[in-house]
């Protein structure tokens, strides 16, 4: 864009089809929803799971057909296209595990629903954009819905409670996250991410100015994926949102933040990498190592598995701290099989609960494993797979991620990684325990009174168990989707970063 | 012409002031006021330095700011009211049916 003029744009309607798709979805929701009555709201629901599915057909048909939309602020390539697919499936995940949830718990189904779709809609524009305002902008839409859905149950107090926490820390994220954005401009005179890494390449005489923004933007997707010490807001938000949107922060959010976190200091701040790499080090030991001693000591299922998602946060940042193409291809591959397995042990605890009876505390699992064994059973499976058991995905994951981090010599990190993973198996298999060998505990409504439960469960323990089991396919597909990325970016040799 | 180094002085001080409120102010409301200091002290950071180079863009990116920060205005006061109606306080240090 030449000084002084806003050159005409150019308009790419297909690029962003599937975004298109989303919003007039929520809109359609959001409109019904005001007149429909709270009878009508599986019916709202379901709408929502077809149109997050319509949305995959032309994400899947722009595969092989890599270009930059939009003067150049939109990315269309593998990359994006895999994002985009593991989002909406978390989001109509998400809605099938809310179907009866909402019902029973008495929410507004037209406004839920709508959130979860704009939400969803603000997900795909971070894993899309190719701009930094444009990644802010993707950003707060996501935000802002799920501030919202986290306070949606908005006459218990701690619904409440946990979306002020939420807004007001996230908020704060934003403003540093700004900040950044806008002493990046003002270092390198553009946000679009092609000519940032061109600038950057070239070298620029304003590089305090440069550090500074960079860093601000790295405290911002810090809070954004939960990691020490910005991750206060984590325990408290999970805990007191309704438990489905506690998934969907669990695992939306974070795919999201992640997706332009790789992308922005990934593949276009390499140049800068060996200063943020070397705090990205320190910010994944303490952020592994925090999560996984403080859930040692909760009580709280959901409590439990905030934590724990603080831990997966530091695992996924000793990738982003070897910054080789092989570790971010096992972040992506990672972030995969995370999301299959997070959101089946939100599910499995959304099933376990019912008005009046929440399943708070892991000792109210106990004999779970006798009155429900199929649940329980899911329940299992998928803690193993987050205590990194093979061979299901959790396991794999880690394997690629370790194995990337000591090729590029972080030996030490991952010794505390794998200490970490050790003691992470004492409170996964605590529940286990509880679970299994204890007596006790509330009783549960069948699994099979509830269908769109029950195929969101077995959803996630098949792509837990193939993920894991056959990775091949999906390693593939995560090494192509960064080869698309890079191939788009830089027209030269494939390397993320310069060591 | 003012140097543009004083309006990015002046912006960090804003920003400075934005970090510091949300620090060590515990109502919620005057927390919220400050982060909207730290949003508009990006926005004269983004305006500077848009002169600066010569470029309507950066004066173009204030606008998206503004828009986010009502949307968050928006949601921001829905759930302080919502904390209210359930609590009767809006102190961040008497919420505290989570453990912070």
């Amino acid at each position: 864009m030449s000084p002084g003029v806003l050159a005409a744009v150019q308009f790419s309607w297909l690029a962003v089809l599937p975004l298109g798709i989303v919003a007039l979805a929520a809109v359609a929701v959001l409109l019904a929803g005001a007149r429909a009555g709270q009878d009508q709201g599986e019916a709202l629901g379901w709408f929502s799971a077809a149109a997050l599915a319509a949305a995959a057909l032309p994400v899947l048909a722009s595969l092989g057909r890599s270009r930059l939309a939009f003067d150049g602020t939109v990315a269309v390539d593998a990359y994006s296209v895999y994002f985009e697919l593991v989002i909406l499936f978390a989001s109509a995940m998400t809605v099938l595990i809310s179907l009866r949830y909402v019902a029973e718990m008495g929410l507004a189904p037209g406004e839920y629903y709508a959130l979860v779709l704009f939400a969803a809609l603000g997900m795909m524009l971070m894993a899309a954009a190719d701009d930094l305002i444009l990644i802010f902008l993707g950003l707060e839409t996501m935000s802002l819905a799920v501030y919202a859905l986290a306070g949606f149950a908005r006459r218990q107090a701690r619904s409440a409670e946990a979306a002020l926490k939420y807004f007001l820390l996230g908020a704060f994220s934003t403003g540093f996250l700004l900040y950044g954005i806008a002493l990046i401009y003002g270092a390198a005179g553009t946000l679009k991410l092609e000519p940032l890494r061109a600038a950057l390449a070239a070298g620029t005489d304003h590089r305090t100015l440069l550090l500074c923004g960079v860093g601000l933007v790295l405290i911002g997707f810090a809070f954004k994926v939960a990691a020490v010490p910005f991750h206060m807001w984590t325990p408290d938000a999970y805990e007191g949102a309704p438990t489905p949107i506690a998934g969907f922060m669990a695992v939306g959010v974070k795919l999201a933040s992640f997706a332009a976190f790789l992308r922005v200091f990934g593949l276009h701040l390499g140049a800068l990498a060996p200063t943020w790499t070397a705090v990205v080090w320190v910010v994944a030991a303490l952020t592994m190592t925090a999560g996984n001693l403080i859930a040692l000591a909760q009580q709280s299922l959901k409590r439990m598995l905030a934590y724990s998602a603080i831990a997966h946060a530091g695992y996924l940042l000793v990738g982003m701290a070897a910054g080789s193409n092989e570790a971010a291809g096992a972040i992506l591959y990672y972030l995969l099989g995370y999301a299959f397995t997070n959101l089946g042990a939100f599910a499995v605890v959304v099933a376990l609960e019912r008005r009046g009876v929440e399943h708070e505390s892991i000792a109210d699992l106990r004999g779970l494993g006798a009155r429900a064994p199929g649940l329980s059973a899911a329940l299992a499976l998928l803690l193993l797979s987050l205590t990194g058991m093979p061979p299901l995905a959790g396991f794999v994951g880690k394997l690629y991620l370790f194995k990337a981090a000591l090729d590029s010599g972080l030996v030490w990190l991952v010794v505390i990684a794998v200490l970490n993973s050790v003691v992470s198996a004492y409170y996964y298999l605590r529940v286990l325990v509880a679970v299994y060998m204890q007596e006790g505990g509330v009783a549960v409504a069948p699994l099979a009174a509830r269908p769109a439960l029950l195929v969101a469960v077995g959803a996630a323990v098949l792509g837990t168990v193939l993920i894991g089991v056959f990775p091949a396919p999906y390693v593939a597909a995560a090494g192509a989707a960064l080869r698309s990325a890079l191939s788009l970016s830089s027209p030269g040799p494939l390397a993320l970063i310069a060591r | 012409m003012v140097a543009p180094s004083y309006y990015l002085a002046l912006s960090a001080l804003l920003f400075g002031i934005g970090v510091v409120g949300v620090l060590v102010r515990r109502n919620a409301i005057v927390i919220f006021m400050s982060i909207e200091v730290m949003l508009n002290a990006a926005n004269l950071a983004f305006v500077a330095l848009g002169a600066e180079a010569g470029s309507v863009e950066g004066q173009a990116f204030v606008f998206f700011v503004l828009t986010v920060a009502a949307a968050e205005a928006a949601v921001g006061l829905a759930i302080l009211i919502a904390v209210f109606r359930n609590r009767e306080t809006v102190n961040a240090d008497e919420l505290t049916l989570l453990r912070w």
